[in-house]
């Protein structure tokens, strides 16, 4: 592998390994810093802005952020070779949004993919389609997020409407080799059989793409707000309830998706 | 060929009638053994040992009460009570007698004791004094040993106060042509030999004590068609027919060989059960269950004399009966082997002598039997190579899923070569199985002595600190002033000196043993199912099986890594703390408090002396005494300067997080107790080989160890087996595992052990059997020798919400992914719990 890919540098907050639903096999997720959206519910506050920052975990100051090189980064997936051979498993670039840093991904999935590494990104899909273009060679699987179709709404939830995304979607469905949508399950925001009816009906319009997964809310990220000194403005909002899980899983089914509950 | 079966069996509802009938009461001590073996002894008196032990075994199944439990189908119990058990006074005694009082209310597997047992034990117990295998092996030791053991640097408590156990015998050969064709065995060797033979004396008495053996387990099961018949008279239907049919089958095994796969069941239950009579030795281990088993079992199917239900549910019958066996241990004993276990290890599937995989029906069977009893017993295991069928995996991981922490996974790829170095052929280290915990040797030819011992490695490394002295006394070599040293290789060495010093006294105590049991307690029955001791006539004791070893068991390896590695930093490195700080840090517990576990049974030990010796001891001088004990009485500028240093070594990197600078380090200081063993031989022949686990021991012996440089406290327990210290690996399963990996698994060819904590959650829908078995699969490749799941309870994540320091590295699943539990805000974790609750998963 030539050295230049291993030098290119970019910013994560954490790298999880020994993660299982996050595509395929045993994985190890590289977590990057800085995303275009604000979602109201995310669960991960620390990976929305670019600069380093401080959070209070459990009381105790804590650096997020750090600039690393593919090189590292590659060193630390691959100590876990032995189980991704077992599992088909590999990397997943989750975040914050990895499209916003794209020479350091792609430079990443490179190195990975030329290492024999299953290679999927979690992403918004917000982000010019050149851009894009140059993840769909070294992306295996493409997890990416349809929040809402009404354009209005996901902007009042997410802070950007969704026209570009949805747009997005059928050029990846098109173009990658295998694309599967999630949708977080949010109570009030997007949680009637209606509107996920909705984002079922466009998944199932995608060229090739017949897996949906619905990831119900949880209030995960709560404490970190805290953490960084933001309120929470989900309140008191519950996760939805297993039954009414069901009744959206049968919603998708009826567009001919394979759906599931969890990633 | 036939295709393997492996679809789930439904459990017969007569297996949780069973199961409770053995659990209804607290189990009991019985003295009828005891009694028949003194009687027996006192005839014998001036007869060679082994006919002595032979004629006091016939006596004993002569007379020992026998019973039919309600609704068995496998019959044969050493004790009336469900979970009851015999004693064993020739290998010790006094322990019990001490005990008699608080055995029923200790913490660690209590026993009830009846006033009458009592009563028959002391009139018994005096005749065993000077007589037991204890007291001979003692006679037997070096000073430098007794003062070793003394002051706990490592313990061969198993084999001094009990029989050695430890074998897998030829359950085949039995079911095969029946104590009777041993017998013949035994009279065709004895044929041959001559008068005149130098050793004929012995070899003739010993197969002498054979047939005798054999005769009496011929007659003991014949008792039991009696019962049976007596019983079925006052039965009416269904039961009526199964006693009667008990009643056949006794009549045939175990004298003669098995017909058919009930009689192979009941036949090898008194195998199991009667080793377990005739010593008290435990980890008497069914080894390859599956592959002695199968040909009566298939033979039955071809016939149609059997259906797939009855045969699970013998076979559940079994798995029930392993729990009626029961042992009492001493009190500190029963601390290090806790759950009452009897680690009869069975072991299924993996490679035959030839090197094919051999899973089959049956071996898919034990796994439902586990998954039906869920009791501790048999300690189940798989065998697992590259050649093991997925699915294969799958179930066992889905058993693994249920939490009782069984099976155990073992690598036939570190396992087979790692015998071989050891001697084995090639094809006797392909059939291999486990003993125990995690020991592995080829069965119905070795007599391995694997629990040899517990040796404690930070126990060395506090006598580094202390030049060789504990408690005042020059116990080990002087090694210099620890705060003279001006490298760490001046350091590491004396370690090594230190280590090198007391390996010699564990093999100078071990072989005391070793000689005691030959000369007291050599064991005809078992002997006779062991190759070559027909042959050589010569008992197992003696050097009769083919392989012979010795396998003291270190332990504490993380914690001397991560202790070695902080020196090495902190003070030759970065010199940022001096060896005389260190010294004291260490001394004084690093300004923390005593362990108030700890500190109670300290205050229990100092007040018993003192009304020992005379003084009266009011409630308040107890509590005085506490306080005294377990406060630290350091300054706050002291307690300041050891925090500081607490901190300094939390910041260094620990063994368990897949640091290859960490890891290598930990590689070589295991072989501080792996490789010096290897230079010693026992007294029958066989050499020493090292095992890294502790049973349950890492916690009373880490009760009796000082700080250890790595952060560890006073009295806090040592981590267990190759597995990082609790709490240090943060990195996740694959980091640890990772970790471990880099150990050398094969110089450790008695067997490590690798333990594993995660929620079921982790484990959960077919994606998370999927990736668990990955991840077996994964430390496999890296040659990893054994691996085992605590797959942890809801009750248990309420435990780490309260100390979360100890459950750092227990994995859960929370929404979609697995993660560390600790590591989760409250709220969330209260939420998973509430799901496990609701067991959703």
């Amino acid at each position: 592998m030539n050295d230049k890919i291993l030098s290119v540098s970019g910013r994560i907050f954490d790298i999880q390994r020994f993660s299982t639903h996050d595509g395929p096999g045993i994985r190890t997720i590289v977590f990057l810093k800085g995303c275009p959206l604000r979602c109201r519910w995310c669960c991960n506050p620390e990976s929305q802005v670019y600069e380093i920052q401080e959070m209070l975990q459990k009381g105790k100051p804590k650096i997020i952020g750090r600039d690393v090189n593919v090189g590292e980064v590659l060193e630390e997936v691959l100590r876990d070779r032995p189980y991704y051979r077992r599992s088909g498993g590999g990397i997943t670039l989750s975040g914050g949004e990895c499209l916003w840093q794209p020479d350091f991904s792609v430079a990443l999935l490179t190195a990975c993919k030329e290492n024999g590494l299953n290679t999927a990104i979690e992403t918004t899909a917000f982000a010019e389609k050149e851009v894009i273009e140059r993840f769909i060679p070294v992306v295996d699987l493409f997890l990416m997020d349809i929040k809402h179709t009404n354009s209005q709404k996901h902007e009042e939830f997410t802070t950007r409407p969704n026209e570009k995304i949805l747009e997005n979607a059928r050029f990846i469905a098109s173009r990658a080799k295998k694309l599967i949508i999630r949708v977080p399950v949010i109570p009030g925001v997007n949680d009637s059989e209606e509107e996920i009816g909705n984002i079922a009906r466009f998944t199932a319009s995608l060229p090739g793409v017949n897996e949906i997964h619905l990831l119900p809310y949880h209030q995960m990220g709560r404490d970190k707000y805290e953490g960084l000194g933001r309120p929470y403005l989900m309140g008191d909002v519950s996760s939805p309830s297993a039954e009414k899980m069901q009744t959206l899983l049968k919603v998708c089914e009826q567009h001919g998706l394979i759906t599931r509950i969890g990633g | 060929m036939r295709t393997v079966y492996t679809e789930k069996i439904d459990k017969s509802p007569r297996i949780a009638a069973l199961i409770e009938h053995l659990f209804a009461n607290m189990p009991e001590i019985e003295a009828d053994r005891a009694v028949l073996l003194t009687e027996s002894y006192r005839k014998t008196e001036g007869l060679p040992i082994i006919i002595r032990r032979a004629k006091a075994f016939a006596h004993i199944l002569e007379n020992l009460p026998i019973t039919i439990r309600p609704l068995e189908l496998i019959v044969g119990s050493n004790s009336k009570a469900p979970r009851g058990c015999q004693v064993f006074p020739e290998y010790s005694y006094t322990w019990l007698q001490d005990e008699f009082d608080t055995v029923a209310t200790r913490s660690a597997d209590p026993f009830y004791i009846s006033e009458e047992t009592k009563e028959t034990l002391r009139k018994v117990y005096p005749y065993w004094k000077g007589k037991t295998t204890s007291e001979l092996a003692t006679a037997y030791m070096a000073p430098e040993a007794l003062a070793a053991i003394d002051h706990n640097i490592f313990t061969p408590g198993n084999y001094f106060y009990n029989g050695i156990g430890h074998v897998t015998v030829d359950y085949g050969k039995v079911l095969k042509i029946g104590f009777k064709g041993i017998e013949q065995e035994a009279r065709d060797a004895m044929a041959k030999l001559k008068c005149s033979d130098q050793d004929y004396a012995k070899r003739h008495q010993f197969l002498e004590a054979v047939i005798i053996s054999c005769e009496a387990v011929c007659k003991y099961a014949a008792r039991y068609v009696e019962l049976a018949l007596n019983e079925a008279a006052k039965e009416n239907g269904a039961r009526k027919e199964e006693l009667l049919k008990i009643a056949e089958n006794c009549k045939r095994v175990p004298a003669l060989g098995a017909t058919s796969f009930y009689e192979a069941c009941q036949s090898f239950w008194f195998v199991q059960m009667l080793l377990q009579t005739e010593s008290s030795g435990h980890s008497i281990s069914p080894g390859r269950f599956d592959q002695y088993m199968y040909p009566y079992f298939e033979a039955d199917l071809d016939k149609g004399a059997i259906t797939r239900e009855f045969a699970q549910e013998l076979i559940d019958c079994i798995w029930v009966k392993l729990n009626d066996l029961n042992k009492v241990r001493d009190a500190a004993s029963a601390e290090g082997f806790a759950g009452y276990s009897l680690f009869q290890n069975l072991i299924v599937g993996g490679q035959d002598s030839s090197g094919r995989d051999v899973t089959n029906d049956i071996s898919y069977m034990c796994m439902n039997a586990t998954m039906h009893v869920s009791l501790p017993q048999p300690s189940f295991s798989v065998r697992v190579w590259n050649g093991t069928p997925h699915e294969f995996m799958l179930r066992a991981a889905e058993v693994t899923r249920t939490g009782v922490g069984l099976p155990a996974y073992y690598n036939d790829e570190v396992i087979i070569p790692s015998l071989q170095s050891r001697g084995l052929t090639l094809e006797d280290a392909r059939d291999y199985n486990i003993i125990g915990c995690v020991e592995p040797q080829k069965a119905a030819k070795t007599d391995g002595w694997h629990d040899a011992a517990f040796f404690n490695m930070c126990r060395p490394l506090e006598l580094v600190f202390s030049n060789g002295v504990d408690c005042g006394v020059q116990l080990g070599p002087k090694t210099g002033d620890v705060s003279e040293m001006k490298s760490f290789e001046e350091f590491y060495e004396a370690y090594k000196t230190q280590m090198n010093y007391f390996i010699e006294l564990l093999v100078n105590a071990d072989n005391a043993i070793d000689l005691a049991h030959a000369d007291l307690c050599p064991l005809p029955f078992q002997s006779s199912m062991v190759e070559d001791c027909i042959g050589r006539g010569k008992s197992l004791q003696e050097g009769g099986a083919i392989y012979n070893f010795t396998g003291p068991q270190g332990f504490g390896i993380a914690n001397m890594a991560d202790a070695l590695y902080a020196i090495k930093k902190l003070v030759f490195e970065e010199k940022s703390v001096s060896m005389k700080d260190f010294k004291e840090a260490l001394e004084n517990n690093y300004g923390k408090d005593m362990d108030p576990k700890q500190a109670e049974k300290l205050t229990t030990q100092v007040a018993k002396r003192l009304v020992e010796n005379g003084k009266t001891i009011t409630a308040e001088d107890v509590k005085n005494i506490y306080e005294t004990v377990s406060r630290n009485n350091c300054n706050a500028e002291q307690k300041a300067r050891y925090e500081a240093l607490l901190d300094k070594i939390a910041e260094l990197p620990k063994f368990g997080n897949d640091i290859p600078e960490v890891d290598s380090f930990a590689r070589d200081v295991a072989y501080t107790y792996t490789r010096p063993l290897l230079n010693y031989r026992n007294p029958r022949g066989g050499q020493y080989q090292a095992g890294l686990y502790p049973v349950s021991a890492n916690v009373p012996l880490g009760a009796q160890t000082g700080a250890t440089p790595d952060g560890r406290l006073a009295n806090t327990p040592v981590a267990d087996g190759v597995s990082p210290a609790a709490g240090r690996d943060i990195k996740g399963p694959t980091a640890a595992a990772n970790s471990v990996s880099k150990l050398d698994h094969y110089i450790a060819s008695n067997g490590t052990l690798f333990n594993m904590k995660f929620h079921p959650s982790a484990l959960a829908g077919a994606g998370g059997l999927e990736s668990f078995v990955a991840l077996v699969r994964g430390y496999f490749d890296q040659k990893g020798s054994h691996m085992q799941f605590n797959v942890v309870s809801r009750e248990t994540l309420r435990d780490a919400q309260k100390n979360p320091e100890k459950y750092k590295s227990l994995v859960v699943r929370v929404a979609g992914y697995s993660a560390l539990f600790t590591t989760l805000s409250r709220s969330l974790q209260d939420d998973i719990i509430n799901r496990t609750e609701q067991g959703e998963f």
